[in-house]
């Protein structure tokens, strides 16, 4: 187990892990773009876009103030709501989100709405090189001598570990991984978001006096009941499980992996992946197979095809994913299923059925079989939760694939547990998970001071 | 085709532009250079006892990412030798007998007026132009805008020109005065034979917030400039409006300040002006700026029904009057298209906080919302609804200020609801109730006590 405080886990990145071969999507603006840009905005009342943002960013006075060079203070206004802003910005969909709802989608198309993740990033970037974010959180209040453990290094546990930090409470951050961030670090596709970003994020957080334990598997190295005992709260950010499978043969052989345990690999380990794969194959339809699939692309990948057992319009990948991974070069298979995966020891081909819907329930074709050479193949089948992990904490309630908790103050079935994130919501954003760190800090320093 | 040729003042040239006495009209190449532009006249930097410059020189205004929307400078008269100038002169005028070439002067003693005017008048121009105007550095020497401000001292001047010149004589005017009335009934009773205006206003562009020394920076320290470009045009389209209007003037205007493009000119010859004179658009753009002014022009005065640029001259005169000559029975009120509406909701707040807060939205749930979904449920990229606000009559006060800031062409109007067709003004009302109270108790009232 490592404790730590404050330290570089940048360093510890392998210089020439695979994702540093990808090309940037999200390039930062330079100052005169980003006032350019900022001019654009009309600075909407009561701005549709501050609405979109599950964080309530004021967007429309942030914009204004980068317009009026008045840049730090744009990042303060910025992350006074969320603290994960750096990331959200670059990882945000806002095509759904804030810039979904700017009303320049109402107006007669002559200009697209305000680029409000490329400001942000600006103001985030701007707030990072100056060194300055810290000082723009303002001061921490006295300490209140209340000790909270937050399971999990992620976004929403970074979230509600500043929130209760700047409120004056000690806040200890338990991990089983190496390295905090959580899916900032080791999930974010490439082109989005490069792990050192996830970590100079999840390093701020820490700066402001949290501790961070890593190599620490709750339930293993510490049992449920002492944190209960030894903390006055603890917060449940432990994201998803692992990666699932489909329980079909062969899916023992080597070269089947889990998409997240695929997108760890690229983005912080530091060895070639796919010598001599001519065919990789990604079995799934959310967003995480559209990231895999771009990804292997991106990495040399002659072809890449996605599997899915339906069609597209029924995939969960955002349309603007979909779209970007066919302009990679991303084939898709729809209405497709594996039923076995062959080889020696390692796969050489998959056998995939056709299937159809017969009276609304998804039916393989009987005789559609046919073989598939595949050197590769990625399961992005959605992932496990960690329930036990969960109901071990005693009242904590695990249903429908997360914990049920209250949807003002993500408070559990248990009075001194909160929970928010992934596991909290089933799994969504990294600024959902965001909001909920802080919806849960909010809430228990209520608790813990009787506010 | 229309005819762009004018006759201000017996100085005639084949159009009304003409380059302002400034930088773009210091030496022959330039004006000449103009004049193969297009320009029809330039009225020569000003000439008087040789001067020396600082630097540097300009500071400008930018708003909201528009470049030079004002420009100030500290520069003097001349700094060419005498009878480097009156070479120049002489040289243009043989070269372009057709386009009015004025003089600008500025000297002290009588006997230095006669003298100059005379060499100027050997060139072959075609008028003088006093420069009484100038109110950076020449002024603190006694001339420039010094003269401009003492009514009776610019008689005199004038007085003494009129007396020693053959060729026509305009006095250029400075704004820096409290009703530019007074001065141009000076040059009127002195027997000017036009008045140029307006000359530059005293200003401070900007400061340098680094170094406290406002700009244009010289070393260390900095003096006031003398404003223009296209943020004094509102100033001197008001001056000319009153001078064309005056009848103890009654003299041709030569119109300055701000006027960038052939709209400006037309409406600085609707106020009065017969010909324009141009300074800073072309010290941004160039001369070729000429181009789109006299085609521009051109087919505006086609498309208008008049024959010549003459015709233009004053049209709008008429219809500026004093504010107790308007008609108080005329009413309009704001009028939102729920089909171009976007939602920004600027118009809301800008009445709310600016205005007489008039504009609303509907209730939630109510039967205005419901018919207001209605009607926009064919719109494509339509607002939601309860966005789009709507304009409660009763409390209009039809100022305006909505259809100014909403950035959608034609969503909102200003309707006239005028139902009193009578023409009445607050001077009939006074004359008919016999006082300026009983006017206003006889008059309908325009606001609500809501809160």
């Amino acid at each position: 187990m490592h404790v730590t405080t404050t330290i570089s886990f940048q360093s510890q990145l392998p210089g020439d892990r695979p994702e540093v071969r990808f090309k940037d999507h999200h390039p930062s603006l330079t100052e005169r773009e980003a006032v350019l840009e900022a001019r654009r905005c009309l600075y909407c009342f009561d701005a549709p876009c501050q609405q979109a943002c599950p964080t309530s960013i004021d967007i429309a006075s942030f914009i204004r103030k980068i317009s009026t060079g008045n840049t730090l203070a744009a990042a303060r206004t910025i992350l006074s709501a969320n603290i994960n802003a750096l990331s959200c910005a670059r990882v945000c969909p806002t095509q759904v989100l804030c810039e979904g709802a700017c009303v320049y989608n109402h107006r007669d198309g002559s200009q697209p709405p305000i680029h409000i993740g490329r400001l942000q990033q600006f103001a985030m970037e701007a707030a990072y090189a100056k060194n300055a974010v810290a000082s723009l959180l303002g001061d921490k209040r006295a300490s209140t001598g209340k000790k909270i453990a937050l399971l999990g290094a992620g976004p929403a546990s970074l979230a509600c570990a500043a929130e209760l930090t700047l409120r004056g409470h000690q806040c200890v951050i338990l991990e089983q991984r190496a390295l905090p961030g959580g899916l900032n670090t080791n999930g974010v596709a490439p082109y989005k978001m490069k792990a050192d970003v996830g970590l100079l994020e999840a390093e701020m957080v820490l700066g402001l006096g949290v501790e961070l334990r890593t190599g620490v598997t709750v339930g293993k190295d510490v049992k449920p009941e002492d944190l209960l005992a030894e903390y006055d709260a603890v917060f449940l950010g432990v994201g998803l499980g692992p990666d699932g499978r489909l329980a079909v043969p062969g899916e023992e052989l080597a070269g089947i992996i889990g998409a997240v345990e695929l997108i760890d690999q690229v983005k912080t380990r530091g060895q070639p992946l796919f010598e001599g794969v001519a065919h990789a194959v990604v079995v799934g339809g959310g967003n995480t197979a559209i990231d895999v699939a771009r990804e292997l692309r991106g990495l040399g990948v002659p072809e890449v095809t996605m599997v899915y057992r339906r069609g597209p319009e029924h995939m969960s990948a955002y349309a603007h994913e979909q779209d970007g991974a066919r302009h990679d070069g991303v084939r898709f298979l729809h209405w497709h299923v594996p039923v076995r995966f062959n080889g020696e020891g390692k796969v050489s081909s998959l056998t995939l059925a056709r299937t159809r819907l017969e009276d609304g329930r998804l039916r393989n074709v009987p005789g559609s079989e046919a073989d598939v050479p595949c050197e590769l193949v990625a399961m992005a089948v959605g992932q496990g939760t960690l329930k036990d992990l969960c109901t071990a904490f005693a009242g904590v309630d695990f249903r429908d694939g997360h914990v049920v908790v209250d949807p003002d103050t993500g408070a559990t079935g248990n009075a001194k547990v909160f929970a928010g994130g992934d596991v909290a919501n089933g799994g969504k954003e990294v600024v959902n998970a965001t909001a909920e760190g802080k919806r849960a800090a909010l809430a228990m320093d209520r608790m813990l001071t009787g506010a | 085709m229309v005819d762009l040729s004018i006759n201000l003042a017996g100085i005639k040239s084949p159009n009304p532009f003409w380059l302002a006495s400034a930088p773009p009209a210091n030496t022959g190449d330039q004006v000449m250079r103009a004049f193969d532009h297009g320009w029809g006249g330039a009225v020569w930097k000003t000439l008087g006892d040789q001067i020396v410059n600082v630097t540097s020189r300009f500071g400008a205004l930018d708003v909201g990412g528009s470049k030079v929307v004002g420009f100030n400078n500290i520069e003097l008269i001349t700094d060419r030798p005498l009878e480097v100038n009156l070479r120049e002169i002489t040289e243009v005028k043989k070269r372009y007998p057709h386009h009015a070439v004025v003089v600008s002067l500025m000297v002290e003693t009588r006997d230095e007026w006669r003298d100059i005017i005379k060499r100027s008048e050997d060139t072959g121009c075609d008028g003088l132009e006093l420069n009484f105007g100038c109110p950076h550095g020449m002024c603190e020497r006694g001339m420039g805008s010094a003269v401009g401000q003492e009514p009776r001292v610019l008689e005199e001047i004038t007085g003494w020109t009129k007396e020693f010149a053959r060729t026509p004589v305009l006095v250029k005017l400075t704004p820096n005065i409290t009703d530019v009335r007074v001065p141009g009934r000076a040059a009127a009773r002195a027997k000017a034979d036009g008045l140029s205006l307006i000359n530059t206003i005293k200003s401070i562009i900007g400061v340098d917030l680094d170094k406290m020394v406002p700009y244009p920076v010289v070393g260390t320290k900095s003096t006031n400039g003398g404003y223009c470009g296209p943020a004094v045009k509102p100033i001197a389209m008001h001056m000319v409006a009153q001078l064309a209007q005056d009848a103890q003037v009654r003299l041709p205007i030569s119109g300055i300040g701000g006027i960038s493009n052939w709209r400006d000119a037309a409406e600085f010859m609707a106020l009065g002006a017969t010909s324009v004179q141009v300074c800073t658009a072309v010290m941004h753009y160039g001369f070729r700026i000429v181009e789109d002014m006299i085609d521009g022009l051109s087919l505006f005065l086609k498309d208008k029904g008049m024959n010549s640029a003459m015709e233009l001259v004053g049209r709008a005169v008429p219809a500026f009057s004093e504010w107790g000559q308007l008609d108080m029975n005329h009413k309009v009120i704001a009028h939102i298209d729920e089909l171009r509406c976007i939602g920004c909701d600027l118009c809301h707040v800008a009445c709310r906080d600016g205005s007489h807060d008039c504009i609303h939205f509907h209730k939630e749930g109510s039967a205005a919302l419901v018919a207001q979904e209605e009607k926009i449920r064919a719109r494509v990229g339509a607002p939601p609804a309860a966005r789009i606000p709507y304009v409660a009559e009763d409390e209009c006060t039809g100022c305006n200020l909505c259809s100014l800031v909403c950035p959608v062409d034609g969503c909102i109007t200003m309707n006239d609801v005028t139902k009193n067709k009578e023409f009445q003004s607050w001077n009939d009302r006074v004359a008919q109730y016999g006082s300026a109270k009983a006017a206003v108790e006889n008059s309908p009232r325009m606001w609500k006590d809501k809160h």
